[in-house]
């Protein structure tokens, strides 16, 4: 009971960190992004490679899988590198809706893209997963349907960004298509659920083995880390390239 | 003149230049034609329905999916036509100008969307039924609840993306895009209920997916009518 808790808490810390890291970046400088992207970056690929190794070597084979669990230890925390990216994609689109400070739509891009690189991650490791244990690649699952119109909805964000030149305009379009497609992933969840229901339920803590908890819990700190890393990197690509956009519309605007 | 004024002059003034033009019908009209027969040769016209008593063909089995395929990819045309009038003379400027809740503006877009969508499904639910030899004359008011309530969850999501895209050069790809990842909801409830009317309910299914299409179609509603002043922003 007392563990659950602390697991609560802790995640929720760790979740409300990172969304207050990705929100905060607007205002930071290029250097203390690029610190923390580093401290991030450095420390994943610690975790990274310990919690590898803990999870290919020392925690057991499960029992009736055998091997094939351990993509578990990649297919898991990359859900939580979605669920991070698509949240912070969100968030930053309303906080762009109401300030219009351009900076939150480099925030909004940064956490759809890597949403979506963590959301294809896990639909593919999740096929593969599920061809040895299901016997098949794909099934309409409402967890599979789902993540995967979450993928379409997203992909479709990142192409309108692609085709709209006018920054503002494009930071306002796909702000609203970033909240009304993540307004509608519950709805899209509920409504594959009614419509057809093999997808395990969660394994909790308790019946799984301790190393195999703890293989995947350094994994997906790693992961969250890794997101923080990434997520800084693609946040100042974004910003560097829409100064150099509203630079070049204003010598654009001051040459005629 | 209220805001409810406001809406409905919209309505007439779309209703009017759509009359007078023809342009979103005459598309929509030969497009669905189309896919009717495209299902009809794709899917062969004598193939057995997948009933256990083998009875009726596998296109009257599959209707209600295809009526709500064919009615999605044509009413997209409509749709996509929805706010070009204004793009083209400049009404756009006009439209933001229009004094009062721009949620009028939304909600007079969204009366005349919905108009011409089932305008155009009163015409593909009977051909299609004399085409693939459906009987429907006693599921009528049934099949009418629900593909009005689908309809509107199209409409409201529909008109939605129409504004967000209407400047855009690519539109004609971009809006499909958006559009159908946010209506796998009302196509899983409408498909479900239209099958429910047609195939007969022996589970008692029907109320509870009519509750979840209704409850579908009032979230897409409020979140694109909250939003929609954003849309048509400049």
């Amino acid at each position: 009971m007392v563990g659950t808790i602390i697991l609560v808490v802790v995640t929720l810390a760790v979740v409300g960190g990172v969304l207050g890291f990705s929100l905060r970046l607007v205002g930071m400088a290029e250097s203390s992004v690029r610190r923390a992207g580093t401290m991030a970056g450095v420390g994943a690929l610690v975790l990274l490679a310990l919690g590898l190794y803990l999870g290919l070597v020392w925690a057991p084979a499960e029992r009736l899988m055998g091997d094939v669990y351990r993509i578990m230890y990649i297919h898991f925390p990359s859900w939580v590198g979605t669920g991070a990216g698509y949240l912070t994609a969100f968030l930053a689109s309303i906080f762009y809706l109401k300030t219009r400070d351009p900076g939150y739509d480099y925030v909004a891009l940064a956490g759809a893209e890597i949403g979506l690189l963590f959301n294809v991650t896990g639909l593919i490791t999740g096929a593969l997963w599920g061809r040895p244990t299901w016997g098949v690649y794909w099934t309409w699952d409402p967890r599979l349907t789902t993540t995967a119109i979450m993928a379409i909805t997203f992909a479709g964000y990142l192409v309108l960004r692609a085709f709209m030149e006018d920054p503002e305009g494009r930071a306002r379009a796909s702000s609203l298509v970033a909240i009304v497609g993540f307004v509608n992933v519950p709805i899209v969840y509920f409504s594959v659920r009614w419509w057809r229901t093999l997808h395990q339920v969660q394994s909790s803590p308790e019946t799984v083995d301790a190393p195999i908890v703890w293989a995947l819990r350094t994994m997906m700190v790693a992961f969250v880390l890794l997101f923080v890393f990434l997520l800084a990197q693609r946040f100042l690509l974004a910003r560097i390239r829409g100064e150099e956009e509203l630079e070049l519309m204003k010598l654009e605007v001051a040459g005629d | 003149m209220s805001d409810l004024g406001r809406a409905l002059a919209l309505v007439r003034k779309d209703m009017i230049t759509e009359r007078r033009s023809k342009a979103a019908f005459n598309a929509m009209a030969f497009f669905a034609a189309m896919v009717l027969f495209i299902f009809s040769f794709a899917l062969g016209p004598d193939a057995p329905g997948l009933t256990a008593s083998g009875q009726g063909t596998l296109l009257q089995y599959l209707w209600p999916g295809l009526l709500w395929v064919a009615i999605f990819f044509t009413g997209i045309l409509a749709l996509n036509r929805s706010f070009q009038v204004e793009m083209e003379s400049g009404g756009m400027e006009a439209l933001r100008l229009y004094p009062g809740d721009k949620k009028a503006i939304y909600a007079g877009k969204l009366i005349a969307n919905l108009l011409t969508l089932v305008a155009m499904e009163l015409i593909l639910i009977p051909v299609s039924a004399i085409l693939y030899n459906i009987d429907l004359w006693n599921k009528l008011p049934a099949l009418m609840g629900v593909i009005g309530m689908g309809t509107l969850g199209f409409a409201a999501v529909g008109t939605f993306y129409a504004a967000l895209t209407a400047n855009l050069r690519a539109r004609d790809v971009m809006l499909p895009v958006l559009v159908f990842p946010i209506l796998v909801p009302v196509v899983v409830a409408a498909v479900k209920a239209t099958t429910l009317v047609i195939r007969g309910d022996p589970m008692g299914e029907m109320w509870t997916w009519l509750r979840i299409m209704g409850l579908i179609d009032l979230v897409l509603l409020t979140v694109c009518t909250l939003t929609f002043e954003f849309a048509i922003e400049e």
